[in-house]
């Protein structure tokens, strides 16, 4: 029973992590319904941020990661302004195809030897690791962070999504874009802050997944990238607890078939809840289910 | 008399081209290297008609492509492994083989999720693919030929440039007399509206399935060439990204258009490998940089891609042609 509540525990810091890159592929899917392929790659763009503000520039854990939730913030509005903007009207598997391009090109220009270079690194732990016992169960200082880094993040953007008249807007914009404009919403603006944010969101978490899995490398964007991109459609896309509500389960079937089934199996069970999922409740978890108009 | 002629051209047209390959093999212009690439080019052509047929025309978003690819390789190279030589027929046995497993696999996986919409759909079928991946990895437990995560080794080198030739030629005029048929109407108006279509009494869920199992067909003859071309088969060989790489060639073509997938998939495989030859050595690794540039600048320019639901002359019935 320890020993399951201990792999819970494992299984809830990855959920934590996807969730905060759930979060940006949520919004970002809610508010113009693109796939951002490249969202993975962002994330991994955190984490170096992270690694180099760390190791090369010496500075505070805390500082690191708001210096990756910036750099990530920046980046994102970047690739919206130069690669999706011009498309927004155009067919959507064109954007679609647009993002496949940018997280090719963020993978293997990050892997240039001048930029990140294509080895993998190992993570600083910052501090030293800690661990407390509760109960027979061990949880260590690593993880409490994951937890209240998360847990916060994620509170924060909660509020500032139902309590600001900007997360108004932007809940009004992913209701209707037209109707929005006509209201006096800058629906430019909107959606460049929703990139920004969901960017800034999946930096924090690069930061944090290197701290816990303390390995890095231009590539490590893809799997996280597209098994976080699934919890958001399992918890329902476009609704943000429904994307962490499908991150932690998806974490968590992760670690638990890993330990008691076979980890070569590990992403097979994840999709498979997924395709099950599906077919159950097409909009996923928490989604309505939308009517047909004839 | 119009309409003989221009098949007549076309078959001219495809007899020349394949001559003249030919005898640039036979005299050594085109080395075994380059030989290769055309075939492979070839095969993804296959392989991308067949989701051409799928998205392009039918309108259902599938990632998962790359796993159909595989099964058919799998299963064609198992094939061939187990039947005795008898010269001539092997390939096609196999490729029919490799065909079959992935249309049934279709079927089944089909009957499911074809249910689900779009966006969603895509997730499915990726779902799928990752599914199939991890399976494709696990396969030495069951079956200790296939290698598992270290691939499937010492299979027949069977495919030849005439067969992929020859292959592709068939998968053309296949979809072509498919699309422009009865059944092609029922897909394209599933396409546009689905609801509609199945206001008009168009049975949307047959059809559907069809599509898929005939598209994922074409996956698995495109597999079993490619199982035979370069004798080795790697679970790595059948990923997500595989699935993307078709995906890029139908939408860069154009959605709906044979001739835009064949002039996209040549183009992708000659260009990914004439970066590798034009770029000198020095600055190799930004080939990959370069290609994902170019991507989102042809995108940009042209957003429904090369030919845009448009098709040269040859490819369609006299009734559709202009004058």
């Amino acid at each position: 029973m320890t020993y399951f509540l201990q792999q819970l525990i494992n299984g809830l810091q990855l959920g934590f992590v996807y969730a905060l890159i759930a979060l940006g592929y949520t919004m970002v899917y809610g508010i113009v319904r693109l796939i951002n392929f490249a969202h993975g790659d962002v994330f991994m763009v955190g984490a170096y941020l992270g690694f180099f503000a760390l190791t090369s520039w010496h500075l505070s854990f805390p500082i690191a990661i708001l210096l990756a939730m910036v750099g990530c913030a920046l980046l994102g509005m970047f690739i919206e302004r130069v690669a999706y903007k011009p498309l927004r009207n155009a067919a959507r598997i064109s954007a679609l195809i647009t993002a496949i391009g940018v997280s090719l090109f963020l993978e293997y220009f990050t892997s240039l030897k001048f930029v990140f270079g294509p080895y993998f690194r190992a993570y600083p732990r910052p501090f030293a690791i800690k661990t407390y016992e509760l109960g027979g169960v061990t949880i260590s200082n690593i993880q409490i962070i994951v937890f209240g880094v998360a847990i916060l993040l994620m509170l924060a953007l909660t509020l500032f999504v139902n309590y600001t008249k900007t997360g108004l807007a932007m809940r009004a914009v992913s209701f209707d874009h037209s109707t929005a404009r006509l209201m006096g919403i800058n629906v430019d603006n909107i959606i460049s802050l929703t990139f920004g944010i969901g960017a800034a969101l999946a930096g924090a978490g690069g930061v944090l997944y290197g701290i816990a899995y303390p390995q890095i490398h231009p590539f490590m964007g893809i799997m996280p990238g597209l098994k976080a991109f699934v919890a958001a459609v399992l918890g329902g896309i476009g609704i943000i607890p429904g994307a962490m509500l499908g991150a932690v389960i998806m974490g968590v079937v992760e670690k638990l078939t890993e330990v008691y089934i076979s980890s070569t199996l590990r992403d097979a069970a994840a999709f498979g809840i997924l395709i099950i999922v599906l077919l159950v409740r097409p909009a996923g978890l928490l989604g309505k289910k939308e009517g047909e108009k004839v | 008399m119009k309409r003989f002629s221009s098949g007549i051209v076309a078959l001219l047209i495809l007899i020349a081209c394949f001559v003249v390959v030919e005898v640039l093999i036979l005299t050594g212009v085109i080395n075994p290297y380059v030989q290769t690439i055309l075939s492979y080019a070839g095969i993804v052509v296959i392989s991308a008609l067949g989701l051409n047929l799928i998205y392009g025309y039918t309108g259902q978003f599938s990632l998962g492509h790359a796993a159909f690819y595989g099964i058919g390789a799998y299963v064609s190279a198992l094939i061939t492994r187990a039947i005795p030589n008898i010269g001539f027929l092997v390939l096609p046995l196999g490729l029919i083989g490799g065909a079959l497993s992935a249309g049934v696999i279709a079927f089944l996986i089909g009957l499911p999720i074809l249910r689900l919409k779009s966006d969603y759909l895509g997730i499915a079928t990726l779902g799928f693919g990752m599914i199939m991946n991890v399976l494709f990895k696990n396969s030495d437990k069951v079956i200790p030929v296939m290698g598992g995560a270290a691939g499937m080794r010492g299979i027949v080198k069977l495919t030849t440039f005439p067969w992929v030739f020859f292959l592709v030629v068939i998968a053309c005029i296949v979809l072509r007399n498919l699309i422009f048929s009865g059944v092609g109407r029922a897909l394209l108006s599933i396409r546009e509206d689905e609801l509609a279509a199945e206001a008009v009494g168009i049975n949307t869920t047959r059809y559907k399935t069809l599509g898929f199992v005939i598209g994922c067909m074409f996956a698995g003859v495109a597999g079993g060439l490619y199982a035979h071309l370069y004798t080795y088969l790697n679970p790595d060989n059948f990923d997500f990204l595989k699935s993307i790489d078709v995906l890029l060639i139908v939408v860069i073509g154009g959605m709906g258009s044979i001739s835009g997938t064949v002039l996209a998939g040549f183009g992708w495989a000659i260009l990914l490998e004439g970066l590798r030859v034009v770029l000198p050595s020095a600055v190799q690794e930004w080939r990959m940089v370069v290609y994902p540039l170019l991507l989102i600048i042809f995108m940009l320019v042209r957003p429904y891609g090369a030919m845009g639901g448009t098709e040269f002359g040859f490819l369609k019935p006299t009734e559709y042609r202009r004058g």
